[in-house]
């Protein structure tokens, strides 16, 4: 079958099957069995619309494929514009994988307002993709609002505990720090007449910006304030915790898969393709607050009694890795940056959907009241143990490899931070392995644990692919390095004058 | 004007130009008619169907009205695509109004037929003032809108708050058009004219007098009333808690929207001196004012008049910017905020139930459980409301800031943009209450008719089609700008540097 016809129409495809799927699930009578199944296939209909980027991919050419740029609003000039290179490709791969697991993961679990809640998880994914692959910035600012309504409500609506404080604090963290990239949006539209990213950037590296060597500093901080928030970089990372322990299981596997993804995509993308001085000038601190980000983390989770406050500040960790690694500036830790968001994106959103499937049988996510698990769920554990390997950084699965090209990056750039930052590999080993320890060892503790039941088929064809992702991605790195390798080259060539400096692969 | 126009006698196409006026009038002077011969009983449908009837065909004679552009009555009235807009925009704002009326004024057991003829009149007034281009007539036309508006506050004639409210707004109202005649006395002893060209073209020519300032001064004060824009807000509370929830969502739309086309020609067309610092004081105080009160409000109502009164900061703002980017987006703003607004303010009508019972922020609890529809779409009036995308109250504040930005406001720029943070967490407010609270069951909530689900579905999807092709409004909105701003603009650069201070902030 010929489906080069497609090229011009993916991207369109892909973003917006899943909110075309929430328009018609609107329709659909309420009965929670076909609802489940209607989105389910939905989301998997988008997987396969997504798998056709990589099909087609063409591997070595830099720049933007699948590209459509229509107008939308002729004035102020805004374009339906949208693109895709290697890095933006691989995160709308990692939404579209990791809805289906979602769906299957709030198969049991979610059984009020069933139809609500797939509808705001399917238009969730289409602004969740519409942040990676749109190209006009107001496009891009449109999406990443659009993510706030559908998660915060996720959390809402859905979550327990606290999760009314959750989901505001969350709003309203995101929504403040957003202000002031749109504003910065605003400027650069007032000065250059468009919001296309790819003219906005030649219209800077030509100069022909008025007003941009004063204005660029604040600039980088107004877009870098809102992806900071978003990473979370410390210290704008307490709202995280609170979000991830009240939200439903796929809340805090999309929140800690893709969410967090858009911030340290938009650091790459924006604030080092638009202000590469200012970006060099800021790394030290930025790159200071990560190594911060990675050693607080880890050793905050260490101390959690709490299974899901134990993962959420394990992102904080391993997203510090992230922004170390695009601030080193080097081909390495751009290219590790960018692995371990993916790897972290399935290994994490494996971890939740574990904590998640614990929860739904004790009600609980305190690490007291487990112990021994290894006895009556041989089958849980043992995924447990796999993904943990992985998340921890285990060789040969997808962890370690982000993790050893961001150190590496590091270590050029300053060797202080490679050093600083090889210790959190170690912190990560430790409360990972102490968790799982004091969760699946030793004795049952709670006679009532003898009785629970081990994971049910449904579960497990949920878990199966994550672990299958984390295995290939271990194995072969380069089936996704291949593709990230020359967007990363095109990033750096701006920022890094000497190419020399590069050591590659 | 010169005498030999005056004697000449109109010509039918004069009529044409007024057409909806002349329509709207005989609709409501049958309903007047009508109802005291009418079984009160029967009165109410039938009453409100000529009402409505009423509104759709003044919507058609707008459409006849606008293919005849011109000036009518010896250069009194004006038709051109800006008077045409807000024709368009109160009449409709009017249809939807008897469409949520009809149900409410059963419930309260309201006498109807006086409230659909008071409506129809009151919107005379109101098309008139956006095609009047003389100030005396234009105060006419707003003293027609305001005793219209003044009565239908007082309709709920058994309670006392609601008697209260009309007086209130009587008093306070009167002193303020007193002040906008004052202001009209003062600009013809300043420039020895009425008509806004010839005072226009006699400012340009650079005889600004001391008189001048002041007479825009004291017509800023007038018309900041009408529109609610702080520090003349004070009634608004007060007014919106006491008067019927429907006519509260047409108080706070229609009559602001005349006013706010009387500002754009007086302050625009005008060009008016000693307007910036004015303006921006007002804005400022307005947005901050508004969405600080708001915070603390526990009545949906007065909740919603705070917010009313930060809207009308957010739109000051834009008369603070240049007028050919300004004048559109005051116009756009208006558009979104009456699709918003009147739905919002549907929904609490049909929620406020008999006298009014009904309208704190905890009867909204669990609202999203025990009426979906209802609570979806005040959601989606609150998230435009808030100026989140996909929904028109985004691209109008985008619009409105940009704006400023592009009129180098930085300063008025930041304080709307954190206001508008600000304001998001009260709309979060009940968002929160309807989703993920439990309500208690006593709360009830009636059937919904057949004419508030129309009233609802227009609003809905005006709001969303604002939210995602502006383009066209857009457009209209930017061509009648032109025509409003054309006079003044060979004179313009020369009194812009005047009239803005040199680092305008």
């Amino acid at each position: 079958m010929n489906t080069s016809g497609l090229d011009p129409i993916i991207l369109t495809l892909v973003t917006f099957i899943p909110a075309i799927g929430a328009l018609l699930l609107l329709v659909i009578p309420r009965r929670d069995r076909d609802i489940r199944i209607f989105a389910l296939i939905v989301s998997l209909f988008a997987f396969g619309a997504s798998l056709h980027l990589v099909a087609r991919v063409h591997r070595w050419l830099p720049g933007f494929q699948y590209e459509v740029d229509k107008a939308w609003i002729s004035k102020p000039n805004i374009h339906y514009h949208m693109g895709v290179d290697g890095i933006s490709m691989w995160l709308v791969l990692l939404t579209t994988f990791l809805t289906p697991l979602c769906v299957l993961i709030s198969w049991k679990s979610i059984h009020e307002r069933v139809k609500e809640f797939f509808i705001l998880l399917l238009v969730l994914e289409t602004a969740l993709i519409g942040v990676f692959t749109a190209l006009d910035l107001f496009l891009f600012y449109f999406f990443w609002e659009s993510t706030l309504i559908p998660m915060a409500l996720l959390i809402g609506i859905y979550g327990h505990g606290r999760k009314v404080y959750a989901a505001v604090k969350f709003f309203l963290y995101t929504m403040v720090a957003s202000m002031f990239m749109l504003a910065a949006v605003i400027w650069l539209y007032a000065k250059v007449g468009s919001f296309d990213f790819v003219k906005i950037q030649e219209a800077i590296r030509a100069g022909h910006v008025e007003g941009f060597a004063t204005a660029a500093p604040w600039l980088f901080l107004g877009f870098f304030i809102a992806f900071a928030v978003k990473v979370p970089l410390f210290p704008f990372h307490t709202w995280l915790p609170d979000a991830h322990v009240e939200a439903p299981t796929a809340g805090s596997v999309l929140l800690a898969g893709v969410l967090l993804k858009m911030g340290t995509y938009g650091l790459l993308r924006f604030n080092l393709g638009l202000f590469p001085d200012q970006a060099r000038q800021n790394a030290p601190w930025i790159c200071t607050l990560a190594l911060i980000g990675i050693v607080y983390g880890a050793l905050v989770a260490m101390v959690q009694p709490n299974l899901k406050r134990v993962i959420a500040y394990s992102s904080v960790s391993h997203l510090g890795f992230v922004v170390l690694g695009i601030f080193s500036f080097t081909q390495a830790g751009l290219n590790g940056a960018m692995f371990v968001m993916l790897a972290h994106g399935v290994s994490t959103g494996a971890l939740f959907m574990l904590a998640g499937i614990i929860y739904e049988r004790k009600h609980t996510y305190e690490i007291t009241e487990m112990g021994g698990l290894a006895t009556p769920m041989p089958k849980y554990a043992t995924f447990f143990l796999f993904v943990t390997l992985a998340s921890v950084g285990l060789p040969l699965l997808n962890g370690f490899i982000g993790e050893f090209l961001v150190l590496s990056g590091a270590f050029q750039a300053n060797p202080w931070y490679g050093i600083i930052g090889a210790t959190g590999v170690i912190w990560s080993a430790c409360y990972l392995l102490w968790m799982y320890q004091r969760v699946f060892f030793g004795k049952v503790t709670h006679p009532e644990n003898n009785s629970l039941p081990d994971l049910s088929a449904l579960e497990q064809l949920a878990l199966w692919p994550t672990a299958v992702a984390a295995l290939v991605m271990g194995v072969a790195p380069l089936l996704w390095l291949n593709i990230i390798d020359p967007a990363v080259q095109t990033a750096l060539t701006a920022l890094v004058p000497n190419a020399a400096r590069v050591v590659g692969q | 004007m010169n005498p030999q126009t005056m004697q000449s006698i109109p010509a039918a196409a004069d009529y044409i130009r007024i057409l909806p006026e002349i329509v709207l009038s005989i609709f409501g002077m049958v309903i007047m008619f009508l109802d005291p011969l009418l079984d009160e009983e029967k009165s109410q449908k039938l009453l409100g169907g000529i009402g409505l009837a009423g509104t759709i065909a003044a919507l058609l004679s707008t459409w006849i009205m606008a293919q005849s552009p011109g000036f009518a009555f010896w250069n009194m009235v004006r038709v051109d695509e800006f008077s045409v807009f807000f024709h368009a925009l109160v009449i409709l704002i009017a249809l939807v109004l008897i469409l949520t009326s009809y149900e409410y004024m059963a419930v309260q057991r309201i006498r109807a037929g006086e409230y659909y003829g008071l409506i129809l009149l009151g919107l005379v007034g109101m098309c008139l003032m956006s095609s009047a281009v003389e100030l005396v007539l234009i105060f006419i036309a707003l003293e027609i809108s305001s005793i219209s508006t003044y009565i239908l506050a007082g309709f709920r004639r058994r309670s006392a708050i609601s008697s209260e409210s009309s007086l209130k707004y009587f008093l306070l109202g009167s002193f303020a058009t007193a002040f906008f005649l004052y202001g009209v006395a003062l600009m013809f002893g300043a420039t020895g004219s009425t008509n806004i060209e010839e005072i226009s073209a006699y400012l340009n020519s650079g005889n600004v007098t001391v008189l001048a300032y002041v007479a825009v001064a004291f017509m800023f004060i007038g018309l900041g009333f009408k529109v609610a824009a702080a520090p003349f807000h004070v009634w608004t509370p007060d007014v919106y808690e006491g008067a019927p929830a429907p006519v509260v969502g047409y108080m706070s739309t229609a009559p602001k929207a005349a006013a706010f086309a009387v500002l754009l020609r007086v302050l625009f067309e005008i060009n008016a001196p000693g307007r910036f610092w004015l303006v921006w004081i007002s804005a400022a105080l307005s947005m901050t004012l508004g969405n600080v009160a708001a915070l603390v409000q526990d009545n949906v109502k007065r909740l919603l008049a705070y917010s009313s009164i930060a809207h009308a900061g957010y739109v000051l703002v834009a008369f603070a910017a240049r007028p050919d980017v300004g004048a559109p987006a005051v116009m756009f703003y208006m558009a979104s905020y009456a699709a918003m607004n009147v739905g919002a303010f549907a929904v609490v009508s049909h929620l406020a139930n008999a006298g009014e019972r009904y309208v704190t922020v905890e009867d909204y609890a669990g609202l999203g459980r025990r009426s979906p529809f209802l609570a979806g779409a005040l959601a989606i009036f609150l998230i435009s409301l808030i100026g989140i995308p996909i929904t028109g109250g985004f691209f109008a504040k985008f619009y409105v800031f940009s704006a400023a930005l592009q009129s180098n406001l930085v300063v008025l720029t930041i304080i709307g943009v954190s206001n508008s943070a600000l304001g998001a967490y009260y709309y979060l407010r009940l968002i929160v209450a309807m989703y993920m609270k439990d309500g208690s069951d006593d709360v009830p909530v009636l059937p919904i008719p057949a004419s508030l689900a129309l009233a609802l579905v227009i609003t809905i999807t005006a709001t969303v089609y604002l939210g995602v092709v502006p383009g066209r409004v857009l457009d209209s909105v930017q061509r009648s700008a032109q025509q409003l701003v054309r006079p003044a603009e060979s004179t313009q650069p020369a009194q812009l540097n005047q009239v803005a201070p040199p680092h305008s902030l």
